[in-house]
């Protein structure tokens, strides 16, 4: 189901990507003038997918960007200021000149985790977010991004399986640039859609046009709303194109001239324009209103990080551990006293479905359904409690393998009844009763 | 009271701990129904309950990331590593995104990352490991490795406490082998204080874990020969207490660091270093180490008492120091 937004929503999605692009242009030509010590990687061109993916979230949630995310930190509050200060490594900047780029979070207010440079690693941590979210009974939902480069990390497997095990409320956008660093994707990966890899960990996945910020958006809001609903993790496979090198210093030249030309054309701000004049959502005296206050937003905030200061030498040793300069305290929006003993007591035995084995009678077709993928149309619609919960209530862990659907299965089932039998009449196992306490 | 072993310890802490605080949370592989490979935390998901008892597929990287995660919305995981060499395997998750996080933009990391080190019981090379050293070199973590039931509990507790990531070792050699009485009270023991374990004058002999054991038993070897060696437990290893080195040796000149992590780069070079800087004066003799082989962890007995320090090393080496 499509979510309708107002005509001030319309105009808002469009100053972000705006604001976005006029950042990060600002940011290259400081780049220039050497007022940024470190690198600039540029999100050209893929800002529908920042703006798009993080204004489908609600305040509460959590959000970790990667480096070509200043859009979906821009919609979650930052200001450009922010941006400007940690490129030129003031102590006014979020981290104080400890770290760079869009290397800062922000944990009490705007829920923002900061990336970090090794890639795939920002997967389990908002799955712990995700989960501890549900724990605290917050209802929230964590979301990340990962390039097709990142999608071929151990983290990124690990992550997104422990997610999915897990059920997690976690939105991964998988941000199809086609380029890591210098490698296309055909070079990373053998298979077209990177979404395909949603499949093996049994979890929902879509792709969307990552240059239209309408589709980015009504699909990410889709899916945080399935995702909110406990129907577990799901994958956003968005597919663009980075516009510029890997940071400002790659000129890009093993890029072909004519796949700038192609993805040029298919700019998610001109765009986006286009549809705003069609749709009679603005007009030229609105514009530029926007484009007014971009500017003078950014300059005042370009000026705010100019006169900043640099951290003081002595700075350097500051900060290396938390000792009391930080309170800890967990938003709890349960009532504690469910997770406090006594709670179901389980016993030490696991309850497994089918016991796992082939099923050649089934057909190979049948395998495939047996792997609880929740895409797959035979899924149940209704929201599935966290698989904690539902551990509490029958004592049955989260393996969703669908033995539930075994009455058809005659065999597999009078099979069943006989070893039941057989075991009755032996009494029970040495090993369990070894276990019996 | 009855005494209890340094693994009931570990789990008597647990149990305390989540008692006490809702938001104290475990997971790890087959910790839950199983009770953990060594059985540390057996009954606690009987008691505590899936939510916060969590069996995880064998992905350490997912198991710290996540416990990170879970820390950033204020809980305090408690992640176990079935084994301890296998923190290699999130080795990026533990220095890279644990350890800077407060550092570089002010997110406390209240996590205990704990699992069973160290050799003696015939692991081998994947299962005895002792790899402290490479997170004692990264900033922002602390490292922890008693060698008492009543330190492992007290520590583990202030660990839990904590408001950065702490690596817990607990020395499996030890787990069933050392037992006392513990007292009834919610009691914690310091991170970053060592304990002189037995007093002497002839010479310091500076250890933890396993390694702290025979050095005291060495040091009793050494008595009856007329020697008497000080016996100082480090018990922390980042922040290393600096003070309780300088203090002893001020009073007996001269030093002999022990430990079962292997030679090269271990923290027997970083003592002597911060004696050349700081105690150079107090010395009346050159600094000692007995240390594992720089090798792998050999699974063969006679190979393992090889690598191992042993008494009879340990007291020969305290022997000549003492005669020099």
């Amino acid at each position: 189901m499509t979510q309708k937004l107002t005509p001030e929503q319309h105009l808002e999605l469009y100053y972000f990507m705006q604001l976005n692009r006029q950042l990060e242009e600002r940011l290259v030509r400081l780049f220039r003038q050497n007022k940024i010590v470190g690198g600039v990687y540029s999100s050209l061109g893929q800002e529908a997918v920042s703006v798009g993916t993080a204004y489908a979230l609600n305040p509460g949630d959590w959000i970790a960007p990667m480096i070509r995310n200043i859009g979906s930190l821009l919609v979650r509050g930052v200001k450009p200021r922010e941006v400007f200060t940690q490129h030129m490594a003031k102590y006014t900047s979020p981290t104080h000149g400890k770290d760079g780029t869009s290397h800062f979070g922000d944990l009490k207010v705007r829920h923002i985790v900061s990336p970090i440079s090794m890639l795939g690693d920002l997967i389990p941590v908002m799955t712990g977010v995700a989960m501890a979210g549900r724990y605290l009974g917050q209802k929230i939902v964590a979301m990340t991004w990962i390039g097709d480069g990142g999608s071929s990390t151990g983290a990124f497997h690990e992550g997104l399986n422990f997610a999915a095990a897990q059920r997690a409320p976690f939105v991964l956008v998988l941000e199809n640039n086609q380029w890591a660093y210098s490698t296309p994707v055909a070079r990373q990966v053998p298979i077209r859609n990177l979404a395909d890899r949603a499949k093996a960990y049994g979890i929902a996945s879509k792709i969307v046009d990552g240059n239209d910020v309408l589709a980015v958006y009504q699909a990410t809001r889709a899916a945080v709303n399935d995702c909110r609903a406990g129907r577990g993790p799901a994958l956003i496979e968005v597919k663009t194109m980075r516009m510029k090198g890997h940071a400002q210093h790659d000129p890009a030249e093993y890029v072909p001239r004519d796949m700038f030309e192609y993805w040029k054309g298919r700019d998610p701000i001109a765009r986006y324009e286009a549809y705003l004049t069609e749709h009679k959502l603005w007009d030229a005296n609105k514009k530029s209103e926007i484009d007014e206050r971009i500017e003078r937003e950014l300059n005042e905030d370009q000026k705010f990080a100019e006169e900043s200061p640099l951290p003081l030498a002595e700075q350097a040793k500051e900060g290396v551990y938390c000792e009391g300069c930080h309170t800890i305290e967990a938003e709890w929006r349960r009532d504690k006293k469910e997770l406090m003993p006594p709670v179901a007591n389980v016993e030490a035995v696991w309850k497994i479905a089918d016991f796992g084995g082939v099923r050649p009678e089934l057909g190979p077709e049948a395998q495939v359904a047996t792997q609880g993928n929740p895409a797959e149309p035979k899924r149940s619609p209704k929201p599935t409690a966290s698989p904690d919960e539902e551990v509490a209530v029958e004592n049955q862990q989260p393996i969703r393998v669908p033995f539930g659907r075994g009455p058809k299965d005659r065999v597999f089932e009078r099979e069943r009844q006989e070893r039941q039998e057989k075991h009755a009449a032996k009494g029970p196992h040495p090993r369990h009763r070894r276990r019996k306490r | 009271m009855p005494e209890i072993t340094m693994l009931e310890a570990i789990r008597e802490a647990l149990f305390e701990e989540m008692e006490r605080d809702p938001t104290v949370v475990a997971l790890g592989e087959d910790i839950g129904v199983y009770g953990g490979a060594f059985k540390v935390t057996e009954g606690l998901l009987a008691k505590y309950g899936p939510e916060r008892v969590i069996d995880t597929p064998i992905s350490e990287t997912a198991i710290v990331g996540a416990a990170c995660g879970m820390s950033y919305l204020g809980l305090r995981p408690v992640a176990e590593m079935q084994f301890i060499d296998f923190i290699a395997c999130c080795f990026n998750q533990v220095t890279n995104f644990a350890a800077k996080s407060h550092y570089r933009w002010g997110a406390p990391v209240p996590m205990v990352l704990r699992g069973p080190s160290g050799g003696g019981v015939h692991g081998g090379p994947f299962h005895s490991a002792n790899p402290e050293m490479y997170f004692v070199h990264t900033p922002g973590l602390k490292v922890v490795y008693p060698s008492t039931a009543y330190d492992a509990k007290g520590l583990l507790k202030s660990a839990v406490r904590d408001n950065n990531p702490v690596l817990f070792f607990e020395h499996k050699f030890l787990y069933r082998r050392v037992k006392e009485e513990i007292p009834p009270d919610d009691y914690t023991v310091p991170i970053g204080k060592a304990i002189v374990r037995r007093e002497g004058r002839h010479l310091t002999i500076v250890s933890y874990a396993a390694a702290a054991h025979t050095s005291l038993e060495a040091a009793e070897v050494l008595a009856k020969e007329g020697i008497e060696a000080e016996v100082i437990d480090l018990r922390t290893l980042l922040p290393l207490d600096r003070d309780a080195i300088l203090n002893s040796l001020k009073k007996t000149n001269k030093l002999l660091v022990v430990h079962e992590d292997t030679q090269t780069g271990g923290i027997a070079g970083e003592i002597a270093a911060i004696v050349c800087e700081s105690g150079f004066d107090y010395l009346d003799g050159p600094i000692a180490r007995v240390t594992a082989l720089d090798t792998p962890v050999p699974y063969s007995p006679p190979l393992e008492a090889e690598f191992l320090p042993s008494v009879e090393k340990v007291a020969a080496a305290a022997r000549e120091l003492a005669q020099y």
